[in-house]
């Protein structure tokens, strides 16, 4: 009996083995080994930031797709040239960053306190109870639903309650700006310092009574900006100014010309992103690194 | 046809799989944490349940009982739903990509899934025939995408509770699945 047992098994078994070794022949699918290669050279932060679905998506999309080369945005230069070297292309300049700017300078200090909000410590639920908890409708909220989705960790909410972004760690993939529930936050080239801090779209007069450094829509800026980059977005009487940042040259007249000092001129931002270029971990090691999940390299 | 509906009825609702029978927990709790990916192991493992129940039916009939080796059937069911998984891969790979890109993730883990041992030993057990057997699959798959989905919806909710620290995560959800649980208990005695 047992000779049964032991022949059947082995039988089904090795029956098994060669459909399935006939099958891995058979059915293999041709992969382009140069999707393989670009996954490799790619991050690995799987974040988005190009607009595929993670660095396989990117590296599919760039043999079979023809995405641009340099479109993965935390590789910067070095991965540009990387991933054209497989494609066997001239190298091209990685991308202008970009990184996420806040349009809210709505502190405690500033915007007037409607109510004291005790709830889910969520932006959008807090939107929903009369518009947030100050006068102003259109601000920052302030309870981190951009923090919360941030995969780099490179957004903390300040002691004024506003978001602080760390622009060593942005890589601007534009997460935090679809998350939050006012669209305060966006995205900009990291080159560009004039910044409006204020996303109030009422009339002059209610959004000087919601907060002390609120756009009313008085239109100097719009006037006095030599480059016309500039405008005033909605209609006349409430509206918000808007940087046009392909025509800003950082001249920063509409800075001093704003008599409510919601047009901001910042320093200039290091470029530098702190973002692991695989291998080289940063000087806190892989355990601190927010991309540490899905890296392909594990140094320590 | 009465035994038939019998079974349908019976494993979705009063013996669940998941809720009833205490199959599958680990998807059941793993993969439950969005909608989306609940309802993609759900199809996926009523599709590989439905194919690997009919394959270990006919290797039980044409083989273990013609030799007499039915007491081997556990080791060769899972012999013959590993090597199915396997081919499925490979096939789905090959001939239906955009099926293995929503499956790809869920497939491999459905080969160590308990479920679909656990059917194609019940289905052996009640003697049923070949078209019970098929039925008996896509009911009990129905039933764990069921439970699946009904887990997935909770969660979610969940998300937004506020829970004390010792309850946040994994150990609400296990006083959720017990509390699903006894609400099925409900059903019992319906046949």
């Amino acid at each position: 009996m047992i000779v049964y047992a032991v022949v059947i098994l082995a039988v089904l078994g090795g029956a098994f083995g060669a459909v399935l070794a006939f099958a891995s022949k058979k059915l293999a699918v041709e992969t382009d080994s140069r999707v393989e290669a670009i996954i490799e050279v790619l991050p690995g932060a799987n974040c988005g930031a190009c607009g595929f679905p993670g660095c396989a998506g990117l590296a599919d999309a760039i043999v079979n797709a023809g995405a641009p080369l340099n479109a993965c945005i935390p590789g910067k230069d070095k991965v540009a040239a990387e991933i054209a070297k497989i494609m066997g292309q001239e190298p091209v300049a990685g991308k202008i960053r970009e990184v996420a700017q806040l349009h809210c300078n709505g502190t405690f200090d500033n915007a007037k306190a409607k109510y004291e909000y005790k709830g889910v410590i969520d932006c959008h639920l807090a939107v929903t109870q009369f518009g947030g908890p100050s006068y102003c409708y259109y601000g920052c909220i302030g309870l981190g639903s951009c923090v919360r989705v941030c995969p780099f960790g490179a957004i903390t909410i300040g002691e004024n309650r506003l978001p602080v972004v760390d622009t060593s760690l942005c890589v601007g993939c534009g997460l935090c700006s679809n998350q939050c529930p006012q669209k305060v936050l966006s995205i900009v080239p990291i080159d560009k310092q004039v910044h409006v801090r204020c996303n109030n779209r009422d009339k002059g007069k209610i959004a000087r009574e919601a907060c002390n450094v609120s756009c009313i829509s008085c239109g100097i800026c719009v006037r006095s900006c030599p480059e016309g980059a500039i405008q005033l977005i909605d209609n006349k009487v409430g509206s918000v100014s808007m940087i046009d940042y392909s025509k800003c040259t950082n001249c920063g007249i509409c800075v001093e010309k704003c008599p409510r000092k919601s047009i901001h001129l910042d320093p200039p931002i290091d470029p530098t992103l702190v973002v692991c270029e695989k291998n080289q971990p940063l000087e806190s090691g892989c355990s601190n690194c927010p991309l540490q999940e899905g890296c392909g390299s594990k140094v320590s | 046809m009465g035994q038939t509906f019998a079974i349908i009825f019976g494993s979705i609702f009063i013996s669940n799989i998941v809720l009833a029978q205490f199959l599958g927990i680990c998807p059941f709790l793993g993969v439950s944490k969005d909608l989306k990916s609940a309802v993609g192991m759900g199809f996926s493992v009523m599709f590989v349940m439905i194919l690997s129940s009919s394959i270990t039916w006919l290797v039980h009939e044409f083989l273990l009982v013609r030799f007499e080796l039915e007491y081997l059937k556990t080791i060769a069911f899972i012999l013959t739903i590993a090597a199915l998984v396997q081919l499925l891969e490979m096939f789905l790979k090959k001939n239906i990509p955009s099926l293995y890109k929503s499956m790809g993730v869920y497939l491999p883990l459905i080969t160590t899934n308990c479920t679909i041992l656990g059917i194609a030993l019940v289905n052996i057990q009640n003697g049923y025939g070949f078209f019970n057997t098929v039925v008996n699959a896509f009911a009990n798959s129905a039933g764990f995408l069921l439970a699946m989905v009904l887990m997935a919806g909770i969660r979610v909710r969940l998300e937004e509770a506020e829970l004390p620290e010792s309850m946040q995560g994994l150990p609400i959800v296990f006083f959720v699945a017990s509390s699903m649980a006894l609400a099925f208990v409900g059903f019992t005695g319906m046949i």
